[in-house]
C-alpha cells in the first residue's frame, strides 16, 4: 500500500470562521457587549441629554453629597454633581480609542520585531530577541507609569505609553511561528525560484500569520483597555476632565464608601469590555489555531 | 546543567545592565526637576545651583551614570532626595511586606486556581465547567483597583469582616493578598484545566484505569502531579505581573510595601528610589524567570535544554 492509497482522515470540513463563532455562544455575548459599547460611545450624544462636563445644580443634594442611582439621573452623580450614565458613555469613547491605537501601534511593533528576527535570524535577530527579553524583565506596570508620568500624559501619549510596554507578547509569539515558517520547504522553494526577502515575506510569511495577529490583537485590546484603566486611576492616564472609566474610579474614589455606585459602574464597565474582548480572542484562538482544536 | 545555569545567570547579568541603563536614561530625560522639588519654590538661584552640584546632577548624562554603576556595583543604590536616607535602608525595610502580599497572592491564586481548573476538567463540558470557565474569564478581565476598592467596600465596609486598609495583622493581610491573586486564578484555572484534559487523554491514564485503579489514586498518584508541571514554570513568571500590581494594591489597601514607595517616589520626582525599586523588581523578574525553567527542568527530565 503507497502512501497514496491511505484514506484521507475524516475529511476537514472547512467553515467560515464567522460560521463557528457564531455557534459560540460566550464568543456571541462578548461581540455583543462590544458592539454596545460602540454603539453607545458613537451615539454618546443622542443617548444623553446632559453634556459629560457640566456641572449640574440639581446633581447635587443639599448637603453637597453626589445622587443616588435612580430617577432623573440612572446611575446617579459624581462628586462634581454630572451625569454619571453621560459621563461613562463619553468614557467609552477613550477607551475604545485608546484600546484600537494603543492596540494597533503595538501589534506593529510587535509583528515587526517578531517577523524581522524570526526571518533573518543571525545577528540582528538576536539583538532584537535580546531587546524583548530585556522588555520582559521590566515590570511593565511600573515603566508605563513612569512614562507616563515623564511626558505630560494626554490621550495619544497613554496611547503610545501602553504601546511601549505592550508589544512584547506579540513580538515573542510571532518571532517563533516566523522562524518555524522559515524552516519550511516552500519558503526553500520560494527562495530558490529567486523570490527576494519582500516577496517571501509579503506573500508567504505575513499570510500564515494573519491568524496568530488576529488573535493576539483581539486579546491585546483587552489588556489595553485594563493598563489604560490603571494608569487613569492612578492618574497618570487620560487626564480630567476627560472622562475615563479608570479616572471616573480616581475622581470619586474619597468617596467610595458614601457613594459605592460612582466605582462600581465605571468598573462594571471595564471588566466587560475586558471580558468581551477576551471572550471573542479566546473562540477565535479555538478556531483560527488548529494546535488548540480540540481542548475545549 | 551547571553550563546552563551559568550561561543563564550571564544573560541575566546583563539584562539587569539593560534595564539599568534604560532607566536611568528616561528618569534623565524627566522634564520635572528634582532638584526644584528639593529645593523648593522660593530658592534662589544660587542654592539651586549649589543643590544641582552637589548632587552631581550637573555633570553629563554618561558620567552620572557611570558613577551611579559603579556605586551599584558596591550595593549602593544611592540616597533618596526627599528622605535623606539611604535607598537600600528604605527598599529593605519595604521589601518583606511586599514579599508576605506577593506569597499570600501566590497561595490565593494556587488554591483558587487549580481546584477551579480541575473540577472544570474533571466536569467537563458540563454547566459546573462553564460557569468555572466564565468566573475565570471575569476574574483575568478585572483590573485591580476595581477588585480591591468593590472588595473593600463589601467585606470590609458592609459587611466589616476585615479592616478598611493598613498593615500588621492576619485580618490586614487577607484582602490585598486575594486583590493582588485574583486575576492570576483566573490563568491558573484555564491553563489547569487544558493541562489536566490533556494529561487525562494520554495512555498512561488508559492504562492506569485498565489495571483497575480507583479514581481517587488515578487522579493524584497519576494525572495530578503531570498536569501541575507546566502550571509551576508560571510562578516564576508571575512575579513579573505582581510587581506591577503591588503599586496598585498597595496604593488601595495602604500597604506599606515597595510598591508604595515606587508610587510616592514617582509622584515627587524621587529619581534614586525609582531606580532603585525598578531594579530591584528587573531582579526578582529575572531569578523568578530562572527560577521557573529550572525547576521545570528538574521536575521534567524529558524537557531538554536548547
Amino acid at each position: 500500500m503507497t502512501v497514496a492509497d491511505v484514506p484521507p482522515l475524516a475529511a476537514p470540513v472547512e467553515e467560515g470562521v464567522w460560521v463557528r463563532l457564531r455557534r459560540r455562544k460566550l464568543a456571541m455575548f462578548g461581540l455583543i457587549l462590544i458592539a454596545a459599547t460602540l454603539l453607545g460611545a458613537i451615539f454618546a450624544p443622542y443617548l444623553t441629554q446632559f453634556n459629560p462636563d457640566e456641572q449640574m445644580f440639581d446633581g447635587l443634594s443639599i448637603t453637597g453629597a453626589p445622587m443616588e442611582p435612580g430617577g432623573e439621573f440612572i446611575l446617579g452623580t459624581d462628586l462634581l454633581g454630572r451625569d454619571l450614565l453621560t459621563r461613562i458613555l463619553y468614557g467609552a469613547r477613550t477607551s475604545l480609542i485608546i484600546g484600537l491605537v494603543a492596540n494597533g501601534v503595538a501589534l506593529l511593533i510587535g509583528t515587526f520585531v517578531g517577523v524581522t528576527a524570526g526571518y533573518f535570524g543571525g545577528i540582528l535577530g538576536g539583538v532584537l530577541m535580546r531587546l524583548t527579553d530585556l522588555m520582559m524583565a521590566f515590570p511593565a506596570l511600573l515603566l508605563a507609569i513612569c512614562l507616563a508620568a515623564i511626558f505630560q500624559p494626554s490621550l495619544w501619549i497613554v496611547a503610545m505609553v501602553i504601546a511601549t510596554v505592550n508589544w512584547v507578547q506579540t513580538a515573542r509569539v510571532l518571532y517563533a511561528e516566523t522562524a518555524s515558517l522559515s524552516q519550511r520547504e516552500f519558503i526553500a522553494a520560494e527562495r530558490t525560484l529567486g523570490a527576494g526577502h519582500t516577496r517571501i515575506l509579503f506573500r508567504h510569511i505575513l499570510p500564515h500569520l494573519v491568524p496568530t495577529i488576529i488573535v493576539w490583537g483581539t486579546l491585546g485590546i483587552s489588556t489595553t483597555v485594563l493598563l489604560e484603566a490603571t494608569l487613569s486611576y492612578l492618574g497618570v492616564g487620560v487626564q480630567p476632565p476627560t472622562p475615563s472609566w479608570g479616572n471616573i474610579i480616581f475622581e470619586n474614589q474619597t468617596y467610595f464608601q458614601a457613594a459605592p455606585w460612582l466605582v462600581f459602574f465605571p468598573g462594571l464597565a471595564i471588566v466587560a469590555l475586558a471580558l468581551a474582548f477576551n471572550l471573542v480572542g479566546d473562540a477565535l484562538r479555538d478556531i483560527l489555531d488548529p494546535t488548540q482544536r480540540g481542548r475545549t | 546543567m551547571l553550563a546552563y545555569i551559568a550561561r543563564r545567570l550571564i544573560m541575566s547579568a546583563l539584562i539587569l545592565l539593560g534595564v539599568s541603563f534604560i532607566t536611568f536614561a528616561l528618569l534623565y530625560l524627566l522634564p520635572a526637576d528634582p532638584v526644584r522639588q528639593i529645593a523648593g519654590r522660593s530658592a534662589t538661584p544660587e542654592t539651586v545651583a549649589n543643590i544641582r552640584a552637589q548632587l552631581g546632577l550637573d555633570q553629563s548624562f554618561i558620567v552620572q551614570y557611570a558613577r551611579y554603576l559603579g556605586n551599584l556595583l558596591q550595593g549602593d543604590l544611592g540616597r533618596s532626595y526627599l528622605q535623606k536616607t539611604e535607598v537600600e535602608t528604605l527598599i529593605a525595610s519595604r521589601l518583606p511586606a511586599s514579599l508576605l502580599l506577593m506569597a499570600g497572592a501566590i497561595v490565593c491564586e494556587l488554591v483558587l486556581g487549580l481546584t477551579m481548573g480541575v473540577v472544570a476538567a474533571l466536569r467537563r463540558g458540563t454547566g459546573t465547567d462553564n460557569t468555572l470557565m466564565v468566573v475565570s474569564f471575569v476574574g483575568v478581565s478585572a483590573p485591580q483597583f476595581v477588585v480591591g476598592l468593590l472588595m473593600l467596600y463589601v467585606f470590609a465596609v458592609q459587611l466589616r469582616w476585615f479592616p478598611i486598609g493598613g498593615y500588621g495583622t492576619f485580618a490586614h493581610f487577607v484582602l490585598p493578598a486575594m486583590t493582588l491573586g485574583i486575576m492570576g486564578s483566573g490563568w491558573y484555572s484555564r491553563m489547569m484545566r487544558s493541562s489536566m484534559i490533556d494529561v487525562l487523554r494520554q495512555d498512561f491514564i488508559r492504562t492506569a484505569r485498565a489495571k483497575g485503579l480507583g479514581r481517587a489514586r488515578i487522579m493524584f498518584r497519576h494525572a495530578l502531579p503531570n498536569a501541575i508541571l507546566p502550571i509551576i514554570a508560571m510562578i516564576g513568571i508571575d512575579v513579573g505581573i505582581f510587581m506591577g500590581g503591588i503599586v496598585v494594591v498597595e496604593s488601595v489597601f495602604g500597604w506599606p510595601g515597595i510598591g508604595q514607595l515606587a508610587w510616592q517616589a514617582i509622584q515627587r520626582v524621587d529619581i534614586p528610589i525609582i531606580m532603585g525599586v525598578t531594579l530591584v523588581s528587573a531582579c526578582a523578574i529575572v531569578i523568578g524567570n530562572l527560577v521557573a525553567d529550572i525547576a521545570s527542568l528538574l521536575a521534567d527530565p524529558r524537557i531538554k535544554i536548547r
